[in-house]
């Protein structure tokens, strides 16, 4: 019994040791696999840093191809959020005769408000629409010179959010109000709207077919400067190939290189874009402010950023890969 | 170890470099390959490298036919093979050290066993206590011994060698086959390519003559 049971604990305790042997077995291989990494990084570092000139202008031309299509987006968005803005504002403007008189006003203003779909109704005088021109304008000069106040009174509709883009319906009630004679003109600020939506969706494509066509460019550098640092180092690959280095061996330190390309290039243009969003800033702020609009300029944020080098180090990685392979290719006999 | 069994090569330019070759070497023998230079012995190494493949015929290493490793697996193949080069193909962006360990590297040996089998190996070429140095810095007969011990660092069990003492004088080339000697001794399968008759006539082992293509000599030297 007790040997039994001393048995069994050999065997048990010779089963765990070799549990420990498989288990020490994949150790070794992990260690070796990422010292292999380690050695291919540093490797691809120390090249790279040991030419500081050749790396930072091969990263630079990769920043400046990556920056367009990414400034094209930037521009894209933040005209997306303008036609976003105005959007909620999309009004209704109602120009009276000159000559109608206060109580005509005050009557009208209550039968518009009782409209099926009218949220918001103001009233602007003509008097007071006068001022606020001059103030906006900077006409005001020119203003003086009138005579008498060429601006109508005006109301403001703001559509029911239920209807604001609803063409139909509100052609309808610029139809119906039409019939009053007491109204000269009515406009809807739906056209200029219209055509910023479609600039913003063409700024967008356009984006993005500089994006697919300067991403083909990064890629070419990229495998380019590779190539390069591959022709200079033909017999090591060689060596390596001959004393039983695999493909991925050979291509390791090179895909390093590929990334550091691609995520200083990517961070390059990042900076690029920031600084110029930063620059135009103060003076889109100033613009929208003149359009009664507070728009403030986005940049490429975090998520952009992130997304921005990861398509650097993708490219880059993609680039190198291609470079070593066309090379690899070259070296084996079929 | 070695088993040629009528192996033909034709490179696609039409030139015949191996002709209806068969012929075997057992493993821990040494034999020495002569004959003219363009007798075919480079293209008879390659073809046991992969470096290139045969046209027709068989070809048996360690019981493996060559035919059936694929691109993919040429590598681990290459592995059991140790290859040492006329022109010594060493890296000169890089010490004694970190060129002999390339083999153990590439084959991902854990770094600290690294170590330990360089130095046996550069104590076996007579090279130890020179890791540090930069291979530029060392004489033609010590860059070849360097070249060795890559090789041999590894333990292959085939070591070849194309023109090992081409350009060495005759008292550093019997140095130099001295070492291939210790190797097959130490169980390893020796194949030396040499033109210098003279040299490997002086040495007893197995002689294989190629001419034209053709093994037209395989006798035991004196």
């Amino acid at each position: 019994m007790i040997q039994n049971r001393r048995r069994n604990s050999k065997s048990s305790s010779s089963l765990l040791s070799g549990h420990d042997f498989n288990n020490q077995a994949l150790i070794n291989r992990l260690q070796s696999y990422f010292y292999s990494h380690y050695l291919a990084f540093s490797s691809a570092t120390s090249r790279l840093s040991s030419l500081p000139f050749r790396f930072l202008s091969i990263s630079l031309v990769i920043a400046i191809a990556l920056s367009l299509p990414a400034g094209f987006y930037v521009a894209a968005i933040n005209l997306q959020k303008i036609t976003n803005i105005t959007d909620n504002s999309n009004t209704i403007s109602i120009f009276l005769k000159t000559t109608v008189t206060q109580p005509q006003i005050e009557l009208l203003k209550e039968k518009i408000s009782l409209e099926e779909g009218v949220e918001n109704i103001r009233y602007i005088s003509s008097q007071k629409g006068l001022d606020e021109f001059r103030i906006e304008s900077g006409f005001g000069d020119v203003l003086e010179m009138l005579d008498e106040n060429p601006l109508p009174p005006v109301f403001l509709i703001e559509p029911n959010r239920k209807f604001q883009n609803n063409t139909e319906f509100i052609k309808k009630l610029v139809f119906k109000l039409k019939k009053e004679h007491l109204i000269e003109n009515i406009q809807i600020d739906m056209m200029w709207l219209k055509r910023l939506q479609a600039i913003s969706l063409i700024g967008e494509r356009l984006s993005f077919m500089l994006g697919a066509i300067l991403a083909f460019g990064v890629l070419l550098i990229i495998s380019n400067a590779v190539s390069l640092s591959l022709d200079s180092r033909g017999e090591e690959v060689v060596v390596i190939k001959l004393v039983g280095g695999t493909d991925s061996y050979v291509r390791r330190p090179f895909l390093y290189t590929g990334f550091w390309y691609g995520a200083v290039g990517g961070i390059l243009s990042w900076i690029f874009i920031a600084i110029a969003v930063y620059w135009l800033s103060m003076p889109v702020e100033k613009l929208s402010a003149l359009y009664q609009n507070s728009l403030e300029l986005e940049g490429l944020g975090f998520f952009g950023m992130i997304s921005l080098v990861s398509i650097g180090v993708g490219l880059g990685l993609l680039g190198a890969w291609l470079a070593v392979t066309r090379q690899l290719s070259g070296i084996e006999s079929k | 170890m070695i088993l040629f069994d009528k192996v033909n090569k034709r490179y696609p330019s039409g030139h015949q470099a191996i002709i209806n070759l068969s012929f075997e070497l057992e493993a821990g023998e040494m034999a020495f390959l002569t004959g003219h230079s363009g007798a075919g012995k480079s293209t008879l190494l390659k073809l046991i490298m992969l470096l290139e493949r045969s046209t027709s015929g068989q070809l048996l290493i360690d019981g493996k036919n060559l035919s059936r490793i694929d691109r993919t697996q040429i590598p681990y193949y290459r592995r059991n093979i140790g290859v040492v080069f006329q022109n010594h193909q060493l890296l000169f962006d890089r010490n004694i050290f970190d060129n002999v360990a390339l083999p153990l590297f590439v084959s991902g040996l854990r770094p600290r066993d690294v170590g330990r089998r360089v130095r046996a190996a550069l104590d076996k070429v007579g090279l130890s206590g020179k890791e540090k140095m930069n291979p530029i810095m060392l004489s033609g007969g010590e860059q070849q011994r360097l070249g060795i011990a890559r090789a041999v660092v590894h333990k292959p069990k085939i070591l070849l060698a194309d023109e090992p003492t081409g350009n060495l004088d005759p008292q550093l080339s019997e140095e130099i086959m001295g070492v291939f000697n210790k190797f097959c001794e130490a169980g390893s399968t020796v194949l030396v390519a040499s033109h210098d008759l003279e040299l490997v006539s002086s040495i007893a082992q197995r002689l294989l003559r190629l001419e034209k293509g053709f093994l037209v000599e395989d006798k035991k030297t004196v």
